[in-house]
């Protein structure tokens, strides 16, 4: 037994250094947050989150989450079906190409829509003739959230997928269900809690978003900024407490989508 | 070598799938992602060469390849500790702990770079002791590399740790049954079989921690040459009307990471290729 | 089948953003005044008085947005479709730049409002600790070894650029122009600086919130603002024996105004800063006020100092941005010989 651990002592320093590492790295920033939240006192953080622009920004974030997460679930689920269930050429090529926008800096995937959709881009002097305001609008807003948050739900969904395999799939399909029932009534249930977990983690990206969001927002109060834009703006205004009381609900927001990420994996596990 | 395009299938959906894939990749990404090319060409070869060899573009490529480099190092080392200590002992709060680690994915960046120049500032708990040894930990290099370190620990702890979940502990019990001592155990059983993840989650942080932006903008300290990253010099150059300036060192930094990690992904299949004929 | 999906999920993203989209026609008139950093507070009282003063004389109910950032990103946001009916911002130039790069507003547009289009003046001070440890007096105290000294900076900054070429106009003037000096003076004051933000509030922050530096190089109304809101005692001004005239000026953006039918309400806004009440509110958030009876009135708050300008000194924005602030231009070369 002794050959199959390591000494006690071993074990004990890594567990140490391990907890050590994420104290510094992760608990500290957290504890940092709140304390600095609450630096005034209960009233006066819960009137900064009331304030009007707080509540636009909150709203903003809401919408942008609404429209961009299921649009990435349906290009996830369709990707992952092509590319799990099926073998073609070029499949790995794709596969990369889907994770392109994590390896693309945010700054220049807020870029790229400047350039696509600002007056002096490709389709400027189109839109604004047409009196169509993306750039600098919640349009422009909700694309760049979606292309930074694009290849969450299927990095998450192919794997599940994979370890799910087609037998149960070619089975019913074997039995005469249409490959729609087949999708529905196999497929998804196989794949729910894939489904769920890759929502909670694009989610809680799409709700964070900054670099790409601030290149494109204008930042007009209470119509374009999201909650992380409006962290940004408090702090620029010398409001500090302020602003870290609307960075403590992003913070909250984080705990909860860990908190939802442990039950489904939970969730997972007993369900295999 | 003639090969059909797809493998035949009793599945069906082949076509709406991938044609639904491959039309909301492009429109989504390839479409706006091509702009930035397309806005690199309006400068010549030359132009485009200038701008991404002058001083101060090779010094924002280095601190941000650099500290992406150091930080990435960082989170290998200590992320494996990390996935070794959550899947094989067991300790009070372990499923904390194990939920903790996704934090940085799930807290915004700007938020990061808030707390975290706070804490490092020399006026903050941790910065005012670093300050007392003559280290300067906010607007520093080292400044960066803490905020990148901390967006991209999630990547190593989650690629190495399902693989150490599934790896079989016959192997070991084998190894120690032929007298192998617990360190070559570890050595010539266990790390050759995480070390493509590992390899994998080191990529995956550095990839992430190169483009960084919300989180390090704080913390920096955005002096030319010395703490100045690439994206940053990207939106000075944007600020400036200078998209020409700016898409180019997009591309640069672009075409760097892709070369970099294209040697990962190729470092990583002929790695397992010589594992699995072993 | 494949197409017919298709073409129902481009109707499901056209109709996402379509409802995403900002309802253009509102009832009610809005206004979007883009602005620099440090008028956040300005504005917000000029809005209210504004909108209670139109909403006397013309009975409409007025809603006026603000957008605030670096000088040069609001400039740029407004060139690349930002939908600003009035720009305020930091400089000249950067407005210059707009008429430049667009037909949104005319060449001339700075000739069109009284005293260049400058409602109000600023000028740069020094913010110092209490009790001025280190004795900063002047300019040449700045480049003494061992101070450091925070500014924003000068290529992403406007107040920053103001900060830069007062430094350049004092250099001028204590070695009677030789442009050598200038820059050796210019070139040792930036080896001093430890941070240097991307706009004037981040380096504020990093002044107040980080007790970073000895000394902080500011718009004369943040000084004051830091003084009366941040850090009652903890803060001295310094004024320098020279300094530089910073004439921020506003503007129409006539493409905008035109397309949104808000002409009337956007000129008469501009017009109102240089009446007595706007004038009022720019002394009240410690701007200096064009208008001479305001300006005696509150003359105890601004001390006289010798003051340059940018057209006697740089022969205007153009010719100095493109002197010091372009890529390679003077500033590029001091920070890089550091």
């Amino acid at each position: 037994m002794r050959t199959r651990t390591e000494p006690r002592f071993v074990r004990i320093m890594l567990v140490t250094t391990a907890l050590v590492f994420l104290g510094i790295f992760l608990v500290l920033p957290l504890a940092c947050v709140f304390h600095n939240a609450f630096a005034k006192g209960w009233g006066y953080y819960l009137g900064t989150l009331r304030h009007p622009d707080a509540l636009a920004a909150m709203r903003m974030t809401m919408i942008t989450a609404l429209v961009a997460v299921p649009l990435n679930l349906v290009f996830g689920v369709a990707a992952s079906w092509a590319i799990v269930k099926f073998d073609f050429k070029g499949r790995d090529f794709l596969l990369s190409l889907i994770d392109l926008p994590l390896s693309v800096s945010p700054v220049i995937s807020g870029l790229v829509f400047v350039l696509f959709f600002g007056a002096q881009g490709v389709m400027g002097p189109w839109l604004t003739a047409h009196n169509i305001q993306i750039l600098f609008a919640p349009p422009a807003i909700i694309l760049a959230t979606i292309f930074v948050t694009f290849p969450m739900v299927a990095r998450e969904l192919i794997p599940v997928m994979r370890a799910q395999g087609s037998e149960e799939e070619e089975a019913a399909l074997t039995l005469g269900a249409s490959g729609w029932k087949t999708f529905w009534r196999v497929t998804i249930p196989n794949i729910r809690w894939g489904i769920l977990y890759g929502i909670i983690l694009c989610n809680a990206r799409a709700m964070g978003e900054f670099g790409a969001v601030s290149v494109v927002s204008g930042h007009i109060r209470g119509l374009t900024n999201t909650l992380p834009l409006h962290v940004e703006i408090l702090y620029n205004e010398y409001q500090f407490t302020a602003a870290f009381a609307a960075a403590s609900v992003l913070a909250l927001l984080a705990i909860v989508t860990l908190i939802a990420k442990t039950f489904v994996e939970a969730a997972i596990r007993s369900g295999r | 070598m003639s090969r059909r395009f797809v493998q035949p299938s009793i599945l069906p959906g082949f076509s709406l799938s991938l044609g639904f894939t491959v039309f909301y990749l492009s429109l989504i990404v390839l479409i706006p992602l091509s702009m930035l090319f397309v806005k690199t060409a309006t400068l010549s070869l030359s132009g485009f060469w200038e701008v991404v060899t002058s001083a101060r573009t090779l010094a924002a490529y280095r601190l941000s390849f650099g500290t992406a480099l150091v930080s990435a190092l960082v989170n290998a080392v200590f992320g494996l500790v990390v996935a070794w200590v959550l899947v094989r002992y067991s300790f009070p709060g372990k499923r904390i702990v194990d939920a903790l680690v996704d934090f940085p994915l799930a807290l915004p960046t700007a938020v990061a770079g808030i707390a975290l120049t706070e804490l490092y500032a020399p006026t903050g708990w941790v910065g005012r002791y670093l300050a007392l040894v003559g280290i300067k930990g906010a607007f520093s290099p080292l400044g960066i590399t803490i905020a990148l370190t901390f967006i991209g620990l999630p990547f190593v702890v989650r690629t190495v740790q399902p693989v150490l979940e599934e790896l079989d502990p016959q192997l070991e019990e084998a190894a120690a049954s032929l007298g192998a001592n617990r360190w070559q155990t570890l050595r010539k059983v266990v790390f050759p079989v995480i070390f493509p993840s590992l390899l994998t989650g080191f990529t995956l942080a550095f990839a992430r921690a190169i483009g960084e932006y919300g989180s390090v903008i704080f913390i920096a300290g955005n002096m030319p040459m010395k703490t100045e990253i690439a994206p940053l010099l990207i939106m000075t150059k944007l600020e400036q009307y200078d998209y020409a300036g700016a898409t180019a060192i997009a591309v640069g930094m672009l075409l760097i990471s892709f070369v970099l990690l294209a040697s990962g992904n190729f470092l990583q299949w002929h790695i397992s290729k010589k594992l699995g004929k072993a | 089948m494949l197409l017919k999906k298709l073409y129902n999920l481009v109707i499901v993203l056209a109709a996402g953003l379509a409802l995403a989209a900002p309802v253009a026609a509102a009832s009610k008139v809005t206004l979007l005044n883009v602005s620099y950093d440090p008028t956040r507070e300005l504005y917000q009282s000029f809005n209210k008085s504004f909108a209670d003063y139109w909403f006397k004389t013309t009975g409409t109910a007025l809603e006026i947005n603000q957008s605030h950032g670096g000088s040069g990103k609001q400039g740029r946001a407004v060139i690349d479709g930002l939908q600003a009916d009035v720009v305020t911002l930091a400089l000249a130039y950067d407005i210059d730049v707009i008429a430049a790069k667009t037909d949104l507003l005319p060449g001339n547009w700075q000739s069109r409002l009284p005293h260049n289009s400058t409602p109000y003046t600023s000028t740069i001070v020094f913010l110092v600790r209490k009790g001025n440890p280190k004795g900063i007096k002047d300019w040449d105290d700045l480049v003494k070894p061992g101070v450091a000294v925070i500014t924003p900076n000068p290529k992403t900054s406007g107040g920053a650029r103001w900060n830069y070429l007062a430094a350049w106009g004092y250099a001028l003037k204590h070695w009677n122009n030789d442009e050598g000096q200038a820059r050796e003076f210019l070139t040792a004051l930036f080896k001093n600086v430890p941070v240097l933000d991307t706009g004037a509030r981040g380096s504020t922050t990093t002044f107040v919130e980080r007790k970073i530096g000895d000394v902080l190089l500011a718009w004369e109304n943040e000084a004051y603002l830091v003084v009366d809101q941040l850090g009652k005692g903890d803060y001295e001004i310094v004024t320098p024996s020279l300094s530089i005239l910073a004439e921020p000026p506003v503007a129409l953006v006539d493409r905008n105004v035109d397309r949104h039918g808000t002409r009337k309400v956007a000129q008469a806004y501009l017009e109102y800063l240089y009446t007595e009440e706007g004038q009022e509110i720019a002394a009240q958030h410690y701007y200096r006020p064009r208008l001479e009876a305001v300006a005696q009135k509150y003359a105890a708050q601004f001390p006289s100092l010798n003051l340059i300008t940018i057209d006697a000194v740089f022969g205007g924005w153009k010719k100095a941005q493109e002197a010091h602030f372009a890529d390679k231009g003077i500033f590029d070369q001091i920070t890089q010989s550091n």
